[in-house]
């Protein structure tokens, strides 16, 4: 795992190591710089899709299910065909990818916070606050993830930030229980004591002592977490309970699409559902890796 | 024993009584659905009486109480839209998620134990590698794309199966049934696939760990010492000692599977309990969406506690410690 040598050891820290470790691994990497990628298109998407999906004054229902490079009665060429709305399938998926990263990352930041919250005070407090956390924790995590967001968008309804909400409610459970796991293993160190001895407050003890400390499992959950959200919120969509289809997101554009896959139509589902493989799987190379390089047991 | 089967008992029942007060006062909130049962030029009198009718009127905590009585006798209120018992709704489309449900594991343990056992007897080799690869894509790929790309290639394509409903049934016990039929079958063969997939890495994987595991261990090389075939070392000594996890695992995600047959049924239009929940949801048919999650919840519990049961029964190491605490 650590071949790397060229770096002497006076210039060894941490930080270094993790990252020449990581570059190590080309396929972590191609996953890295394809995320990148992606990410970067969905920014800056706007800016160069040649139309906007959200404006129904630019699409035109006579150039509905037109096949990828057909021309339009304008003479624009639709790169990836359109949908039956004559939504140009090309800025549609991009915009897709937009709000599917959007709401992935965003559930998956607010996840960690929630869940790295609970899982130190349920460590740091032990006794009766560690028992209540934790059994919420294990009821959760006993029933399937989407038997708990079918639950939840049943209750709230349809929408970006009700899907934001069921995926933190499902994700957070998961952190909790990584963090509290090391957390428990952190607070029986010598340097917590040293700091009780000087009688640090307890949210310094927690936040900058513990914290940091907990980290590296958390980077990897979160990784996977990520490529995960997004994959639920496609298949939320995709069932038509999560996003609704005025906003295409990757699995509402599959949904569109998919009842047309049968007759031959396949651009419309097909092409958003790669953009949604590749930025899965982009990221779980990336987080497989992370976590292989993170591991401590793996180190010399 | 029966200490720790009456303890998980009650805490199993803890657990229904918990979730229905979050279902059902989850439900409660969402919209009013006589706006939707009745026609919109309805008078305000038509209105109320709708209202009452359905006992939406009264206030939140009496609807509780009302439905946790009703719910232990088993009733869980009559479908807005269909206008029968939502149970009976539910039940009726149980056997046929079932029956995808059973089919599919049989197919994750049928092909994921052998690969399995293969990728761990021969962890350098080639074909090893490309089935961890596989089971890596297995995982992370998400159901229903992993559906919609099996009726691409194997309906639309390749013209081989079909992609929808169920085929031809034959009704045994008053309950129809698949797989009993050639048209049935080949109706399953693509959705049960659908489920199997993820289990399926799931197992290859367990089963690749628990090889490696056991083949180092003392009672594999005594028993090589002392002149055992291979097939008989692989397939008694270290299959049994494996089998205790694979069946564990598989018991806790077959009730995973019956949720997750939402997902398989939407896109392979197979009329289990999953699209109905789908469909209700959409028509905000409250009673229903309540007992199909009760229903589902409760079916999870009994699962998890059967296999809890089981596990402790099969290995006595287990039994020991949970007596004890």
């Amino acid at each position: 795992m650590n071949k790397k040598t060229a770096i002497t050891e006076r210039d060894q820290t941490p930080l270094r190591l993790i990252i020449s470790e990581f570059l190590d691994n080309r396929l972590a990497v191609a996953g890295l710089v394809v995320f990148l990628i992606i990410v970067l298109t969905a920014v800056l998407g706007p800016y160069f899709t040649p139309q906007n999906p959200y404006d129904l004054a630019q699409m035109d229902i006579m150039d509905g299910k037109l096949p990828p490079g057909a021309q339009s009665l304008d003479g624009d060429i639709y790169l990836l065909g359109t949908d039956e709305q004559g939504r140009d399938m090309f800025s549609a998926i991009i915009y897709g990818l937009r709000l599917s990263l959007f709401v992935g990352i965003v559930a998956g930041s607010l996840a960690v916070a929630i869940g790295v919250m609970m899982g130190l005070v349920a460590a740091y407090f032990g006794g009766k606050v560690d028992t209540i956390i934790m059994r919420l924790v294990d009821l959760q995590l006993s029933f399937p993830t989407i038997l708990v967001a079918l639950m939840l968008l049943a209750i709230l309804g349809k929408g970006v930030d009700k899907v934001v909400m069921a995926l933190i409610i499902v994700q957070w459970a998961y952190y909790a229980r990584t963090i509290r796991s090391t957390a428990m293993v952190e607070r029986s160190k010598e340097y917590i004591e040293a700091a009780h001895c000087l009688a640090l407050g307890r949210r310094r003890i927690i936040f900058s002592h513990m914290l940091p400390n907990c980290l590296p499992p958390v980077i990897v959950v979160a990784t996977v977490n990520i490529a995960r959200a997004i994959a639920i919120e496609a298949t939320l969509s995709f069932l038509g309970v999560g996003v609704p289809q005025t906003e295409p997101s990757l699995g509402s554009l599959i949904k569109g699409g998919f009842d047309f896959l049968l007759s031959g139509k396949y651009w419309i589902s097909v092409y958003p559902g790669i953009a949604l493989v590749v930025t899965i799987v982009a990221i779980n190379l990336v987080g497989d890796h992370l976590r292989d390089v993170l591991n401590p047991r793996l180190r010399r | 024993m029966s200490v720790y089967l009456i303890r998980r008992l009650l805490q199993a029942s803890m657990v229904v009584f918990f979730m229905s007060a979050i279902v059902f006062s989850g439900i409660y909130i969402i919209g009013d659905p006589v706006d939707l049962l009745v026609s919109n030029e309805a008078s305000p009198e038509e209105l109320a009486r709708a209202t009452k009718a359905l006992g939406l009127n009264k206030p939140f905590h009496e609807q509780y109480f009302v439905f946790l009585k009703n719910a232990l006798r088993g009733d869980l209120g009559r479908s807005f839209v269909f206008g029968v018992s939502a149970v009976t709704l539910i039940i009726e489309r149980m056997p046929a998620t079932l029956e995808l449900a059973v089919v599919g594991m049989i197919m994750a343990l049928v092909i994921g134990i052998p690969l399995g056992m293969y990728a761990g007897l021969k962890p350098h080799k080639l074909s090893s590698r490309g089935i961890m690869a596989g089971s890596i894509f297995g995982f992370s790929l998400p159901h229903f794309w992993q559906g919609m790309m099996m009726i691409l290639i194997f309906s639309v394509m390749l013209g081989w199966l079909p992609s929808s409903g169920r085929g031809d049934t034959v009704t045994v016990f008053g309950i129809q049934w698949s797989f009993l039929t050639w048209d049935g079958l080949r109706h399953i063969l693509l959705p049960a696939l659908n489920m199997a997939l993820f289990k399926m890495s799931l197992i290859i994987r367990l089963t690749r760990a628990g090889v490696r595991e056991a083949m180092l261990q003392d009672y594999v090389k005594f028993a090589r010492a002392k002149g055992v075939s291979g097939m008989r070392i692989i397939w008694v000594h270290v299959f049994k000692n494996i089998l205790i996890p694979i069946i564990t695992v598989s018991g806790l995600e077959f009730g995973h599977m019956v949720a997750f047959a939402v997902v398989t049924e939407t896109v392979f239009s197979w009329p289990g309990m999953g699209r109905l929940i789908i469909q209700s949801i959409e028509m905000l048919d409250r009673p229903v969406v309540v007992a199909y999650l009760m229903i589902t919840v409760l079916f999870i519990i009994i699962v998890n506690l059967v296999v809890d049961v089981l596990y402790s029964i099969v290995d006595p190491r287990v039994r020991l410690q949970n007596l004890k605490g």
